[in-house]
């Protein structure tokens, strides 16, 4: 029996052997190979996203614009999914049978296809109101693996100015590659002053790292939240609208194109910023965004471009005031210098016409009925047709930039902003050749015409300087971030015109009497000192744009404005008109002139060519 | 001989502390594995710890209380309890409750199941000493009683005494079950069957898992070429008739090659060719057929030198391993106990499993001998299949840690087993073969 008594380290080496394996494999997965820590953090250490409250905004008053408010998605966890009744859960959560389904079976070919987990919630139905989901949350019970998921979305509960508040959505692909601070799915501001602020609105996210078990549950902190940060919660923001003044003029540019801006002239502050046709700003929420926008950007009457501000219009007529404040700055002009009209100005066989009126007039006279034959003799007398053409071109167009046209004025808090187009010397140089053009080759600039582009927040200003004789603030929107007033952060410049202020007072008087007895008698209003200025900008592609510029009252100025209306006609027919009612409702909250406001709010205008 | 006592019938202390050592280490990770985590300490049988800690003490009764019995019990009982054995087996198989896909498993009440395969490897066990354990017994049939002229009678009765519970526990449909019972078959080593057929077996596992991974052309190939050259060795050093067993031999191999992927492909079921799939780097299915292995490396590996400490392994604690309590229990040590609690489980298998051999060894009865190794064969298939598929060195395969893993039935019968040996071992000056 003993002859085989060895084979006992047969089995003691084999048990020795096995031992040694086991712990070498231990040495490996234990002491040389650091991947397996990462692998048990990353998948039992999750970091969970505090997401903060995005800061809500006010108007001037205090009157909310946007608001953040509770919506429920239904999320089902697949695996934890029981059978239910059907047509119970139909009725509930207010989808059809079919629909049912359909998402069932969209739920097993993604878990088939390994893109979904069986026990990853997946949102059954997205953004159910408040209200929808109250019937639904007291059956909750009744269905098993089936919870409500709260989620905060915008609400813009005055349903007003869609172009200035802008919209947030999802951040795409380039954004979430260019800034880490993003991530798919995060919510960010695309235009607007949701864009604008998007850093004060959005706040900080925080992040809490936490245990998670298999099933993804959420279990203990880790460390003690050692390394959680809080999340800092967005500010709120005041923003300069008044709310009511931006929804009647909104009404009031009803079916027609076109766009108002009115601005406070001592503190460049946008009372309303109206692009027309608009839309419900509540369509670009959540789901909303990827089924209406684009409808919204296929529509003809392009309801998503802002004319306030991105348009470029030739001003018209309102530039007239501009060359009248020029002129007497550059000594070529004096309020008492009377020309005669004559029917038009004549450069050779070319004629700028002019529409009839009495005699010779001075300058305030000229403004008052807007006489062409007039500011094209001052233009000319600004330019000169000498040699000195391009230097006093070169000045002109100081000014006129000082006025803010052609200007993106950078630091502006309106996102796209353009500049318009106050053409450069250079630019008649490669048409006409240097030193070859002078007053009479670029004439049409006279009276606002020609290759002059300024969009309707840059007439509003024009308003605003001249209201403040000779100074303006740039124009924006915010008022107070979270509770500090914007003044104290003097974010916003103060911008010199050059134009001493004695040269404003016959322009102003001139402003005057186009409301008492000139282009613009129709905007007129009995107690208030209404200063204005009629445009008429020629379009080759139709009808005349109809334009007013105006501020009021005549001393301390409260509000000044620009409106434009897309192929309306003389800018006295429907511009001059809802100028008026809009002053008038800033100051006084009431409308004395019924009949002209119903006949502006019935007016449509869309279709006039 | 006559039966003279020669001293105190003295079980071996060192296996006992050994067991214990074991078991409450075991009990420690169970608990860990298995309580909930806001749960306070709840030592009642609604907690798998609870029932475990029931179920250690009723272990420990019965095992001690084994060493009261008289030591001749278990030869003179052997045959019956195969018996009884081989009638549960039969039972399961019509009465039984469907677990895991595995009709193993009796379901008395929630507390109290227990699988007659754990039975039928104490009993098989038990028999195989006694049938063995005629000191005339012999593999090789030198009394000439070779039925048909080839198989020694003898060994057929080893075969059946081995095959027939075998295939009552094939039969049942649960694959851990039927390697860790055929693995008494090492035990056959000691008491004379030629280790070629180990080898074979050891050579043939090697060539299923190879034939897998190389194309079966090229491994023909090979092995022509090795018992090509080494036959023509042996024809050339006149030694004809090894040269023929060679040739015989690798043809064998080579036929044997052939039919290795009909038996992947139609004897496995596919989500034990995912397994072996997976162990063999071919699938790397972390979601599923490898995710269980994955796991379980994880959380080993990110225990580290020390661990995470008791109760602090987050794999562990949330769930990440599967059958944490049972299957995959060391991945909960590897975790929570780090490389020198791994080390030291491993450590102390292996002094089992030699203990058992060297005590084995020292007995006077052929019986008590049989049975050591049979035991020593068991838990070493456990131990060796267990930790190694924790490791992801073996295909999962659903086997517990012996006196370690969560299951009542299995820490009792494995008790039993080892306690059996214990008290054979004691009274071995007293009983003489």
């Amino acid at each position: 029996m003993n002859d085989s008594e060895y084979k006992k380290y047969v089995y003691i080496g084999v048990v020795v052997g096995l031992a040694l394996i086991f712990v070498l494999r231990l040495i490996q997965l234990q002491l040389l190979d650091p991947d397996y820590k990462h692998f048990a953090q990353s998948q039992a250490i999750r970091r969970v996203i505090q997401y903060p409250a995005r800061g809500g905004i006010v108007d001037r008053y205090g009157i909310p614009l946007v608001t953040n408010e509770d919506f429920y998605d239904l999320m089902v966890v697949p695996a934890l999914a029981k059978p239910l009744d059907t047509a119970e859960f139909c009725r509930l959560t207010d989808i059809d049978k079919a629909e049912f389904i359909a998402k069932f079976a969209q739920i097993d070919s993604l878990i088939k296809k390994k893109k979904l987990g069986s026990r990853q919630p997946f949102t059954f139905i997205k953004e159910m109101t408040k209200e929808s989901v109250a019937p639904l949350e007291e059956k909750m019970y009744k269905f098993e693996g089936y919870y409500l998921q709260p989620r905060i979305l915008r609400r813009y509960p005055l349903k007003i100015a869609p172009h200035v508040l802008g919209y947030i959505a999802e951040a795409d692909t380039a954004l979430t590659r260019r800034d880490s601070y993003y991530k798919p799915g995060d919510y960010v501001g695309i235009s607007g002053i949701e864009k604008a602020y998007e850093e004060v609105l959005r706040g900080r996210k925080g992040v809490k790292h936490a245990f998670v078990d298999v099933h993804n549950n959420l279990k203990g902190s880790y460390m003690n939240g050692a390394y959680d940060t809080s999340a800092v919660p967005g500010q709120d923001l005041a923003i300069s609208l008044d709310a009511e003044l931006q929804a009647y003029g909104e009404r009031l540019m009803r079916n027609k194109r076109g766009a108002i801006v009115a601005l406070e002239p001592a503190t460049g502050e946008i009372l309303a910023l109206i692009s027309s046709p608009s839309y419900d700003p509540n369509l670009l929420v959540g789901r909303g965004i990827r089924k209406y926008y684009p409808l919204l950007a296929r529509d003809s009457l392009k309801p998503l471009y802002n004319r306030a501000i991105m348009d470029g219009y030739p001003p018209g007529s309102t530039f007239k005031l501009l060359h009248a404040l020029i002129a007497q700055q550059m000594g070529v002009l004096s309020p008492s210098t009377v020309y005669p009209c004559g029917g038009g100005f004549s450069i050779g066989s070319h004629v700028v016409k002019c529409h009839p009126h009495g005699g010779p007039t001075d300058l305030r006279q000229a403004i008052q009925i807007s006489c062409n034959s007039y500011f094209c003799r001052v233009f000319t007398n600004i330019i000169t047709n000498t040699k000195e053409a391009e230097k006093h071109y070169t000045i002109w167009r100081k000014y006129i930039t000082a006025f803010g046209i052609g200007e993106k004025m950078s630091d502006t808090d309106i996102p796209h902003l353009k500049a318009g187009l106050v053409p450069r010397p250079e630019y008649y140089d490669r048409y006409h050749g240097k030193g070859r053009w002078k007053a009479f080759t670029i004439i049409s600039l006279g009276i606002g015409q020609g290759e002059l582009k300024a969009n309707v927040l840059h007439l509003a200003n024009m308003a605003a300087a001249i209201a403040n004789r000779g100074w303006w603030i740039t124009p924006h929107l915010v008022k107070k971030i979270g509770r500090k007033p914007v003044e104290a952060l003097s974010l916003f410049r103060r911008h010199e015109t050059g134009i001493d202020t004695a040269y404003f007072r016959p322009v102003v008087e001139g402003m005057e009497r186009v409301i008492l007895a000139g282009t613009g008698r129709i905007a007129r209003i009995d107690s208030i000192s209404l200063c204005g200025k009629t445009g008429t900008a020629q379009n080759p592609h139709g009808e005349d744009h109809s334009i007013f510029v105006c501020f009021a009252p005549k001393e301390n100025p409260k509000i000044a404005l620009a409106v434009f209306i897309e192929n309306a006609g003389f800018g006295a027919t429907w511009a001059a008109p809802i100028a008026s009612l809009m002053v008038e409702f800033y100051l006084k909250r009431r409308i004395s002139r019924p009949h002209l406001e119903e006949r502006m709010l019935n007016a449509n205008l869309l279709f006039a060519k | 001989m006559s039966r003279t006592r020669v001293r105190a019938n003295k079980p071996d202390w060192f296996l006992i502390i050994l067991f214990v050592a074991i078991t409450l280490f075991g009990w420690l990770n169970v608990y860990s594995t298995s309580r909930g985590e806001d749960e306070s300490f709840n030592l009642s049988l609604t907690t798998l710890y609870g029932k475990q800690l029931l179920w250690l003490g009723i272990s420990v009764v019965a095992g001690f209380g084994l060493l009261l019995f008289d030591g001749k019990f278990f030869p003179a009982f052997a045959y019956l309890i195969y018996a009884m054995s081989l009638v549960l087996l039969v039972a399961v198989l019509f009465v039984g409750t469907e677990v895991y896909g595995s009709k193993s498993w009796f379901v008395i009440s929630d507390a109290l199941r227990f699988q007659p395969s754990e039975f039928a490897k104490y009993a098989t066990a038990l028999a195989l000493a006694k049938f063995m354990g005629n000191k005339e017994f012999s593999f090789s049939g030198q009394l000439g009683e070779n039925i048909l002229g080839i198989i020694p009678r003898q060994a057929l009765g080893v075969l059946l005494l081995y095959a027939v519970p075998g295939v009552l526990i094939l039969l049942e449909n649960d694959t851990g079950s039927t390697i860790a019972f055929a693995a008494l078959a090492l035990a056959f080593y000691r008491e004379g069957m030629h280790g070629g057929f180990f080898l074979a077996a050891v050579l043939a596992a090697i060539l299923f898992f190879l034939s897998i991974v190389v194309p079966v052309v090229v491994l023909i190939g090979i092995l022509a070429a090795i018992g090509g050259l080494s036959a023509t060795y042996f024809f050339y050093t006149r030694q004809h008739k090894v040269g023929i067993f060679v040739i015989f031999l690798t043809s064998l191999f080579a036929a044997y090659v052939t039919t290795t992927d009909y038996i992947f492909h139609q004897v496995l079921k596919p989500h034990q060719q995912a397994r072996v799939n997976v162990l063999l780097g071919l699938e790397k299915d972390l979601r599923g057929a490898g995710y269980n292995v994955n796991q379980s490396k994880i959380a080993i590996g990110s225990g580290g030198l020390t661990g995470k400490g008791f109760l602090e392994g987050t794999q562990t604690k949330y769930r990440f391993v599967p059958k944490q309590t049972t299957d995959f229990i060391f991945s909960a040590v590897g975790e929570e106990w780090g490389f020198l609690g791994a080390s030291l489980l491993i450590f102390l298998y292996s002094a089992l499993l030699i203990k058992i051999v060297l005590n084995a060894e020292r007995q006077r009865t052929r019986f008590s001998r049989v049975y050591g190794y049979c035991v020593f064969s068991i838990l070493f298939a456990h131990f060796a299949l267990n930790i190694g598929m924790a490791l992801g060195l073996a295909p999962t395969i659903g086997i517990p840690l012996p006196l370690f893993s969560y299951g009542g039935s299995s820490l009792f019968s494995f008790t039993v087993m080892l306690f059996t040996f214990i008290k054979l071992d004691a009274e071995r000056s007293e009983i003489l073969g």
